[in-house]
């Protein structure tokens, strides 16, 4: 990095009056500065911490946490370490972030197709949607889903009751947890054969049309292998399935599954937000393909569903997925926004209270942006090789 | 080869300014004396600690403190500006050099005080942690709250107790973590929570928060011991000891008698405790880097620690807090400051 003297040219006359070797030596210049600022500021920091006799390094991610979360997709209690904190928040943003793209891209496309409908009250009350949830900042939309809904909930002991298996109160949607028994393997395995089959079924389908023009019902079938096989076995092998059902114990319900009305209403905002922005840019994306696409589609005797389908949808999605990637990195930076809430995001948990436990806020700030930058390149990252799929291929 | 010396030169400059950034800030004494004010971090608005009113004045016994510190370097106790932060911002905010001083309901712990580069002066209230339950569930021991939803507030030695009470009783607990005292009054209110859990003073605060106060009750058990008090940043002592006494000055006062309504007789006192406490006799202020008469003007503006605790928490005000443990020693209690001499 230091090396700053490029080899000298001998049938050159002076090395600074050739523009090559200038142009070299001041972006090693400009390198060096940049690697010396940084080295600084790192520096800089450290001394003056230490001068003020604030703790650094990474030791107290081994320390015990002492603090409870209340929704963890890991074993995790007060004992457990603060390196595990970061990966309970870690895995909680993760979850409300995926079931938010998920939603998001089922809603929004709907939304956007139902925006270009002929039939003028769906478009109204689409156009009606878009307005108004994309003119309301977000973190407003998660404090009126989260307190509007909680305060219409009723409390445990009068919990909504559905037929004595679902209940639903305002510490949330309590679900039968089911339990694998032995034998219950079987079933998986049942399961992966009927994904493999619909996959088999569906390549020969495409390969007999293009033959011979006939139309094999695969929806159909698929549907039901996926659904029949899994059940044979299950039957067979004698029911390997037991349901933990919540039920009433002193303050809460106990067992089965917990939707906590954090998640629900943080999934709800961040869904109905991103969706309304998804919903314009499949518009957009929709009518970027010219007219005659559709009108030669119709020519050749496809009906509505197929012309879009076939024609106009796989046109749009090249101009649909390079802004539909800013949504996702946009849901998944505003899954922060969790902490106004209580939702035990990565920013909440590791961010808030590893933080202020700890007091060490520069580690602890640096590992939460690191962790953003990672998802956020890893998405872009995916959504560029699905883009690279989808582009036009010029043969 | 000029343009490449002017280069070099600009570098060099611009190194040496990123350089310039390890020198040391002159003493928060001297610079709190150039800003011409104090600047103090409180709470966003907890009764009877910190909380503006609708005017935008703030009041509150840590408030009190901290226009006691701007009595004694000014003379004057509203040369002091408020800076309302969370309990996850307060302790970036005084290492950063944000504020002066943090006075803001905060729990001396051998952690915050070892490791955070910050040094607590002292306690200005004696407090526990204890919960708040709707009277209507009927559980009249925290002993009996197994299973129980928990609403606190991300950032406190709250969070901490709350999970090592449980642990050490057998019991398990769910506990919805909100960034201000607000929201978890609010999460309370709306049902979300059983219990909300946080120190007892706190707790007479946000109840009187409450559409109707009578339908909860504070329960009796106190878990944990919470000395509140003010902190300031490590590495200068003088501006630790400004903060100490002053303090330890109006605890003094309580016990000599000394009143913001009979200051200015009692400056005329014999008494030698009195007459260093005022300036009168002997160079104690100059010792801190105060002026002489410092502690006559936090008697004058702010009060003794008595009436500080009277007006702000004490018995007649919402929070209606008996003095307890902040009774002076002399009165059973464990206020107790060291003799001004």
């Amino acid at each position: 990095m230091n090396d700053t003297n490029p080899p000298l040219q001998p049938s050159r006359s002076k090395p600074w009056n050739d523009p090559r070797v200038r142009a070299i030596f001041f972006q090693v210049v400009a390198l060096a500065v940049i690697a010396w600022s940084g080295w600084t500021l790192i520096e800089n920091t450290l001394a003056n911490m230490e001068s003020r006799g604030i703790s650094t390094g990474f030791g107290f991610l081994d320390q015990s946490a002492g603090f409870g979360i209340i929704m963890s997709l890991i074993p995790y209690d007060a004992t457990y370490s603060y390196g595990r904190t970061f990966f309970v928040g870690l895995l909680n943003t993760l979850l409300v972030s995926a079931m938010g793209i998920v939603a998001a891209t089922i809603l929004g496309f709907i939304v956007g197709v139902a925006r270009l409908s002929s039939n003028w009250l769906i478009a109204k009350l689409s156009l009606a949607y878009i307005e108004v949830i994309r003119n309301i900042p977000i973190l407003l939309q998660i404090f009126f889903w989260y307190f509007a809904v909680l305060r219409s909930l009723p409390t445990p002991r009068q919990s909504v009751d559905v037929g004595g298996v679902f209940f639903l109160n305002n510490r949330g949607l309590y679900l039968p947890d089911p339990i694998a028994q032995p034998g219950f393997g079987w079933v998986e395995a049942a399961l992966v054969i009927a994904i493999v089959a619909v996959v088999v079924i569906k390549r020969w389908a495409k390969k007999r049309q293009q033959a011979t023009g006939q139309i094999f019902p695969t929806v159909k079938v698929g549907i039901g292998i996926l659904i029949g096989l899994p059940l044979l076995a299950y039957l067979v092998t004698g029911g390997p399935l037991q349901w933990d059902v919540p039920a009433l114990k002193g303050f809460n319900f106990g067992g089965g599954i917990t939707l906590i009305p954090e998640l629900a209403a943080l999934w709800v905002a961040l869904t109905l937000f991103t969706a309304a922005f998804i919903a314009e840019i499949v518009r957009s994306g929709i009518l970027a393909v010219s007219k005659g696409q559709t009108e030669a589609a119709r020519a050749l005797g496809l009906h509505n569903g197929l012309t879009l389908r076939l024609v106009v949808i796989p046109q749009a999605m090249r101009v649909i997925i390079p802004p539909l990637t800013s949504q996702y990195l946009n849901l998944f930076k505003n899954s922060s926004l969790a902490t106004a809430i209580g939702y035990p995001d990565l920013v909440s948990v590791f961010m808030g209270t590893t933080l202020n436990q700890t007091g060490q806020a520069v580690e602890v700030v640096a590992m939460t942006m690191a962790v953003y930058l990672t998802v956020s390149l890893l998405i872009s990252f995916f959504m560029n090789l699905y883009n690279r799929a989808a582009a036009l291929k010029e043969r | 080869m000029k343009k490449l010396i002017t280069l070099a030169a600009g570098t060099a400059t611009l190194l040496g300014t990123l350089m310039a950034g390890n020198a040391m800030a002159a003493t928060t004494l001297d610079a709190v004396k150039q800003k011409g004010h104090l600047q103090c971090g409180v709470t966003s608005g907890l009764p009877g600690f910190s909380q503006p009113d609708d005017k935008g004045h703030w009041t509150g016994i840590d408030v009190d403190t901290c226009r006691a510190v701007a009595a004694a370097i000014f003379g004057d106790a509203e040369k002091v500006q408020f800076t309302p932060l969370t309990a996850k911002e307060r302790f970036t905010a005084l290492q950063s050099g944000e504020i002066d001083v943090l006075s803001r309901n905060t729990t001396w712990t051998l952690t915050r005080d070892a490791s955070l580069g910050l040094n607590f002066t002292g306690t200005n209230y004696y407090d526990g942690q204890g919960f708040l339950i709707k009277k209507d569930i009927g559980v009249t021991d925290a002993k009996e709250l197994n299973g129980a939803t928990v609403c606190i507030q991300a950032g406190t030695t709250t969070e901490l107790n709350l999970a090592d009470y449980f642990r050490a009783n057998n019991m398990e607990f769910k506990p919805i973590v909100f960034d201000t005292s607000e929201q978890t009054v609010q999460g309370f209110a709306s049902g979300r929570c059983d219990v909300l859990t946080s120190d007892r003073s706190q707790l007479a605060a946000l109840r009187s928060k409450l559409a109707d106060p009578s339908s909860a009750v504070i329960l009796p058990n106190t878990i944990s011991k919470e000395p509140l008090g003010p902190v300031v940043r490590q590495g200068d002592d003088q501006w630790f000891n400004i903060v100490k006494w002053v303090l330890f000055a109006q605890i003094n006062a309580e016990e000599l008698g000394v009143t913001s309504e009979n200051v200015d007789d009692m400056k005329k006192s014999d008494n030698p405790n009195i007459q260093r406490l005022l300036g009168t006799d002997g160079d104690m202020g100059a010792k801190l880097g105060l002026p002489a008469d410092f502690g006559y003007k936090i008697i004058k503006e702010v009060g003794n620690y008595g009436e500080m605790y009277n007006r702000n928490v004490g018995p007649g005000t919402p929070l209606d807090l008996e003095r307890g443990l902040n009774a002076l020693w002399t009165e059973g209690g464990i206020m107790y400051a060291p003799p001004m001499r």
